[in-house]
């Protein structure tokens, strides 16, 4: 369903953002991307709903290649696919229900069809009661939640989670997450991008370690005890054998 | 439709915003017609004296009826000709005395040689094509002489290059002003919108649905100031027929060119600005 094969990007003043980076993910699979800051989690995201093209290698999504994707092509793969940002990224002026409207209007989707649609997406989000209410009136949990109804309301085969956790303090952290757990037992893959260990340890999903651009772990390729997770920011240093596939 | 809507909200949202882009836009399309207008009032001016360029042809005392007759309507024919007038010795004594009051009874009939008066067609009033048609009425043997005011003629022409060329360079200059401003003006809803557009593209917005509702912004933005740009120039228009001098004003189609060409502005605009934009996200 998704596949990096020898993903390789850099950037004409910072560099080598990504090098020699492959992996799989499988429908429905649940993968944190880790990494310290700079590692290039946000890049990898970036390239799965192709805001940008590898410099090197392909990046392959649900049919669509980044060697050969049309403007049309990425328009329409990005349909099909929930982007949730850390800074939440609503429209200020609109309330929490029109927020998720939008992403359906702009689509050309039929007046009718959408009112039911985003009603579904709130209550399953947990925030029917406060459809009215603007971004500002909502605390940050909530202003997530919204972000994550809007990518939702095109039922994606895939959310893509930017460090979704990043502005939450740790009880929202634990309730967002667990709203992504709960989209992913319903079929959705989720891959999500995090520096927050802490939630890594206590699930048991996969998880891809980047450093300096590089896949450091993933621990689809290792056994469980090797872990690097134990202590909090003690990435790996070297690149191990994860030149998959 | 979604687009209209859209495009109704983002003037509702910003009202400030939309007004100064009409008024932005207006403004430059006001300086552009304030040019338009003195350059058709100069044009108008210069056509009005151009009227007076004719090849005066005198004959002589012995010319017969028959023969002139004949010459009036040879001449009538030439490509570049209007009109041919035969003017006798009485009305050339008649306008003479009319002109020169204060002379009228120094002047005597028979003082004054009859003439015909050969008026060109607008676009044959060059000195050039003066100077040929005066060459070949001159070979008729019953002319005494021809006058076509070669100096005056000269200058005039000159003057009418020059205006055209000046009118031509500045109304570019004018017009591309106009364009820039009204870009930036467009530019700066496109700005003031970036997040809506990206969180547009991030959702799978067509460039098509992203791009339309800044078009008919730009359109309904453009007609806006060119009818107000219209407005002001007719009360500037009004006020200098008033207090200075008699001008004309310009005819329905060149007003609705005008405003025709102030939505296009405003959609070629918006067109360029959103396509940047576009681009680069």
């Amino acid at each position: 369903m998704i596949r990096l094969t020898e993903v390789a990007k850099e950037y004409p003043r910072s560099g080598v953002a990504l090098a020699h980076v492959s992996f799989q993910v499988r429908k429905g699979e649940f993968v944190f991307l880790t990494g310290p800051s700079g590692s290039g989690k946000t890049t990898i995201l970036k390239l799965l709903y192709m805001d940008d093209r590898p410099t090197q290698g392909e990046v392959w999504i649900n049919g669509v290649s980044s060697n050969n994707a049309t403007r049309r092509e990425i328009t329409h793969l990005r349909r099909r696919v929930g982007i949730v940002f850390q800074d939440f990224r609503l429209l200020e002026d609109r309330t929490a229900e029109a927020n998720v409207r939008f992403a359906l209007e702009v689509t050309g989707v039929p007046k009718a069809a959408i009112r039911p649609k985003v009603a579904r997406v709130l209550t399953q989000v947990g925030l029917a009661s406060k459809a009215m209410n603007f971004p500002r009136e909502l605390s940050g949990g909530e202003q997530q939640r919204v972000a994550i109804a809007r990518a939702l309301i095109n039922d994606p085969f895939v959310l893509i989670a930017d460090e979704p956790t990043g502005n939450l303090d740790e009880r929202a952290t634990r309730s967002v997450f667990q709203l992504l757990r709960d989209i992913n037992a319903s079929g959705t893959a989720v891959i999500m991008a995090t520096h927050d260990l802490d939630l890594v340890r206590r699930s048991n999903y996969r998880t891809i370690e980047l450093n300096h651009g590089r896949v450091v772990f993933d621990s689809a390729e290792s056994p469980a005890s090797a872990r690097p997770l134990d202590e909090p920011f003690e990435f790996h240093d070297t690149p191990s054998s994860t030149e998959t596939i | 439709m979604q687009s209209v809507s859209e495009a109704l909200t983002a003037s509702r949202r910003a009202p400030l915003l939309s007004a100064l882009g009409v008024v932005t836009i207006s403004f430059s399309l006001f300086a552009f017609g304030l040019f338009g207008l003195v350059a058709i009032n100069i044009r108008k001016a210069l056509d009005q004296v151009s009227e007076r360029v004719e090849v005066r042809a005198f004959l002589s005392d012995s010319a017969d009826i028959e023969g002139v007759a004949a010459a009036m309507k040879d001449i009538g024919e030439f490509p570049e000709v209007n009109r041919v007038d035969y003017v006798s010795k009485e009305q050339a004594l008649e306008r003479a005395r009319k002109e020169m009051g204060e002379f009228a009874d120094v002047f005597e009939a028979g003082v004054l040689p009859a003439s015909i008066e050969v008026h060109l067609r607008a676009d044959q009033r060059s000195p050039s094509v003066v100077k040929a048609v005066a060459d070949r009425i001159k070979t008729y043997h019953f002319v005494d002489d021809v006058r076509y005011g070669e100096e005056w003629v000269e200058k005039l022409y000159r003057m009418r290059n020059i205006a055209t060329v000046a009118g031509i360079a500045l109304g570019i200059a004018f017009a591309a002003v106009a364009v820039i401003i009204i870009g930036a003006t467009i530019r700066m809803t496109v700005l003031a919108r970036a997040k809506e557009i990206s969180i547009m593209r991030l959702v799978g917005a067509t460039d098509m649905f992203i791009r339309l509702p800044f078009l008919l912004d730009g359109l309904v933005k453009g007609v806006l100031g060119g009818l107000l740009a219209l407005l002001l120039v007719w009360i500037a228009n009004r006020a200098v027929n008033e207090y200075f001098i008699q001008t004309i004003f310009f005819d329905r189609e060149m007003i609705f060119v005008g405003v025709l060409g102030g939505a296009l502005m405003g959609v070629l605009g918006s067109l360029v600005s959103v396509g940047r934009h576009l681009r680069r996200i």
